[in-house]
């Protein structure tokens, strides 16, 4: 097949993602998880209306192993798309577009999710103690 | 916008009414971003709260709930989640399902749960705050 004289659009399989795009799918991976999340939020209100025992269950089930996993997986997605999120409002608003700086800017992203994650979501087990 | 030089195949009528191809103009990216300026004091809100809250009993929580300021927050907070999802996952579904039928009944299936979603969440607050 002769080489065509234009650019390739990037094959995803040997392309090494750049920070930028791989924040981008990140934007939507976690958009889409957090809407599960969602659900979660729900389902709390719904216990704590339900009643005592129904409260208790869900506090429980939010409480073990796999509810903190999975809990702490939701915090970081949340703080993630919410960081990423005032990134996008700035594109919008028409600054950050620099190559450098929409990597600086994404770095800031990824440690900023990462620390306000891991401070929150300590927080929260070290009142619930366990 | 184009100056009006007479080449362009869209009626005058059409520019000023301003909703382009798609028939809804920018109201779907307007909505998304409001909501997601919304949710920024929102979610600062809530994640101070959550961490307030944890490991309270079902008493101190639903306390918590009844307060004016704490119901109306978790009231526009469900709303503009929900509002945000739905707009969301819309966009992802127009971009990756590309059967007609499956993706308008994808769509209708997100809106609707969405807004049922919604729903559970804002009655469960009222009931606590009007004391249930």
């Amino acid at each position: 097949m002769a080489r065509p004289d234009r650019p390739l659009s990037p094959h995803l399989q040997v392309y090494r993602l750049p920070l930028t795009a791989i924040l981008s799918i990140a934007h939507r991976i976690t958009g889409v998880g957090l809407a599960f999340g969602a659900l979660i939020l729900v389902a709390w209100l719904a216990a704590a209306a339900a009643g005592g025992s129904a409260f208790a269950t869900m506090s429980g089930l939010m409480g073990s192993w796999v509810g903190r996993i999975v809990l702490f997986g939701f915090t970081w997605a949340l703080f993630y798309h919410l960081a990423n999120g005032i990134r996008h409002l700035f594109w919008d608003a028409g600054f950050g577009y620099e190559k450098a700086d929409a990597r600086m800017s994404g770095i800031a992203v990824v440690l900023i999710s990462v620390v306000v994650a891991v401070v929150v979501f300590g927080l929260g087990c070290a009142k619930v103690g366990g | 916008m184009s100056a009006d030089t007479g080449k362009t195949l869209r009626t005058r009528l059409g520019r000023v009414r301003g909703l382009g191809s798609a028939k809804e103009g920018v109201n779907h990216w307007w909505g998304q971003r409001l909501t997601a300026i919304a949710m920024v004091p929102l979610f600062v809100w809530f994640a101070f709260s959550l961490v307030a809250l944890a490991g309270a009993p079902h008493a101190t929580v639903v306390a918590w709930i009844r307060s004016p300021v704490s119901a109306v927050l978790l009231i526009a907070l469900l709303a503009a989640v929900f509002y945000h999802l739905a707009l969301g996952v819309q966009v992802v579904i127009e971009d990756y399902v590309h059967t007609e039928w499956r993706k308008l009944a994808l769509i209708i299936i997100v809106k609707l749960a969405s807004a049922l979603a919604a729903l559970v969440g804002v009655l469960s607050v009222l009931r606590i705050a009007f004391g249930a």
